[in-house]
């Protein structure tokens, strides 16, 4: 109950900070933000609960944007189709792949999860329909009322995405789902051994995570008004998506939000402040302090705070 | 005889050319404390692999009560009352002791968590691990982790209990306390097979032993007959 009302708060706020004054700028730099909250929250969902590492985001997030873009050229679809038709995409991508992959383990799983994305990308490539290597301008439409700009308007539903994408983690982590996924990450011989259905299991966090990272690649093309496979699938989504939840803490769904956050708000000062070269730097340099400082995260650092401060 | 429960018949198993069971074949009934013997890479972990399901075996049935298992998933055995320990503790190590055993009371017996926790505390007193209850199972000392491995398998109400080398590397006394544990299950209806490497314990649990060697039965009896054997002090001195 706390959890949605506080949700509530901040759907609102986020509302009223878009149709207040503020500078444009703000609503760019808070769609990056919230667009990898999203990633990095669906991200744990298959990576934090269940232990397998996912270096494929950008395949599902690419494969959102696209199908988002297939729609618009096609029928002219509208934002909420567009971002129904990314999640689904993700979903049924995320099904094909669990199903050849999630037999694997470790390494061997991480690393055909990189290959998905050289194989979407190269399908991408070579489909002329969007654009090809070239790419594709997009005209987009009039902003919905009552949001002045489509930026904005973007913002406000990139924060209800990211609310119910927490809400679905938040979900999955305390429902019985959760405590297989747990106990497939702590042993998963021991875990079949004791009735979860391991294979099921991790096909439904495929498939959530899959979703989530689809709907969050949907709006991409139009907050760009252009797509091109480079970018869309360019490794440092998927990078993103993963260190966020090593830097905020994998238990918890908090974590990602709290990592995502922190790394993207810091990409952001940085790509403005200092270059749109560092700011990639900045996620490695985080990303190896915590996990030899820190492998529990800040949720980690702030736990055992408590408890040292509680002797 | 009572009836049986579970039925091994030819079950064999190769991992590339070599041969880890050869056409294994025994019958266990419902209630018996059985005791499975053999030296080191004599296939008896290979066997009871095969039995919950971790491995497919290559040629043979296994029936578990009237059902043919053969092609059943690991947790689908489980849920028809096979459970196990590991030789080797696998705890959920960043669950508490608790929660361990919440998860076959979840994924086995469809329990609320309230429930659940009902019926673990009660397993988690009755082997003297009610106040570790809290505790990471990663705190948990060498014999405290086989006995939440015990707690574990038991939590899902099975009807055969695979204990797998439970008492290995415990000290004497470890030894007794864990042994009582398996008595007290048993005396409760619950079948067990035991794997162990202690003679002193499997002679004292087991109503019969059966003795592995390369792969197969070499030979079958009560415990007093089979430290008789002569193929069964070759198998395990040499000759």
């Amino acid at each position: 109950m706390k959890f949605w009302l506080s949700c509530l708060g901040i759907a609102i706020a986020a509302g009223a900070l878009a149709l207040s004054a503020a500078n444009e700028y703000l609503f760019f730099a808070g769609f990056v933000v919230l667009t990898f909250i999203v990633l990095a929250t669906a991200w744990n969902i298959l990576g934090g609960y269940a232990g397998y590492v996912n270096f494929g985001t950008s395949a599902f997030f690419g494969s959102g944007a696209y199908a988002a873009v297939v729609l618009f050229q096609a029928l002219g679809a509208p934002l909420l189709v567009q971002i129904a038709a990314g999640a689904l995409t993700g979903a049924l991508l995320g099904f094909g792949v669990g199903i050849m992959t999630l037999r694997l383990r470790g390494i061997f799983f991480a690393i055909a999860t990189v290959a998905v994305v050289f194989i979407m990308e190269t399908l991408m490539i070579n489909w002329r329909y969007v654009g090809g290597a070239t790419g594709l301008q997009l005209q987009r439409p009039e902003a919905m009322a009552p949001f002045a700009t489509y930026a904005r308007m973007l913002f406000f539903v990139m924060t209800l995405m990211a609310i119910a994408a927490v809400g679905i983690a938040r979900y999955i982590q305390t429902s019985w789902v959760g405590r297989g996924l747990r106990a497939v990450r702590d042993s998963e011989e021991a875990a079949e051994a004791n009735g979860v259905p391991t294979l099921k299991l991790k096909l439904i966090a495929c498939v959530v995570s899959g979703g989530l990272m689809g709907a969050a690649g949907a709006p991409m093309p139009m907050y760009l008004s252009f797509i091109e496979p480079a970018s869309t699938f360019s490794l440092n989504w998927a990078i993103g998506a993963l260190a966020a939840p090593m830097i905020g803490g994998t238990i918890h769904w908090l974590g990602p939000v709290i990592g995502a956050i922190l790394l993207s708000s810091l990409q952001q000062i940085v790509t403005v402040t200092i270059s749109g070269e560092m700011n990639v730097l900045v996620v490695g340099v985080l990303l190896v302090l915590f996990v030899v400082l820190a492998p529990d995260g800040v949720l980690g650092l702030f736990k055992r705070w408590l408890k040292s401060s509680s002797r | 005889m009572a009836e049986k429960l579970l039925q091994v018949s030819g079950v064999s198993k190769h991992f590339g050319g070599f041969t880890a069971l050869a056409g294994v074949s025994l019958d266990i009934a419902e209630g018996e404390r059985f005791g499975l013997i053999g030296p080191n890479g004599s296939g008896k972990t290979t066997l009871i692999n095969c039995i919950s399901g971790l491995l497919r075996n290559d040629g043979g049935t296994i029936t578990f009560g009237e059902r043919d298992i053969t092609s059943l998933p690991p947790y689908q055995r489980t849920r028809l009352g096979i459970t196990r320990s590991f030789q080797v503790p696998r705890p959920f190590s960043t669950m508490s002791v608790l929660e361990n055993l919440l998860v076959p009371t979840a994924y086995v017996l469809h329990l609320k968590d309230s429930e659940g926790e009902a019926r673990a505390m009660e397993i988690l007193e009755s082997m003297g691990l009610a106040d570790k209850a809290q505790a990471l199972a990663k705190e948990l000392s060498q014999v405290e982790l086989r006995k939440l491995e015990l707690a574990r398998a038991m939590a899902a109400k099975p009807r055969l209990l695979i204990s797998d080398e439970a008492m290995a590397g415990l000290a004497g006394n470890e030894v007794d306390e864990v042994l009582e544990i398996l008595f007290a299950l048993n005396a409760k209806g619950i079948t067990i097979i035991m794997i162990e490497h202690i003679m002193q314990a499997v002679m004292r649990f087991s109503q019969r032993v059966v003795c592995l060697d390369a792969g197969r039965i070499i030979c079958e009896g009560t415990p007093a007959s089979i430290v008789q054997n002569p193929d069964v002090q070759k198998a395990y001195l040499g000759a």
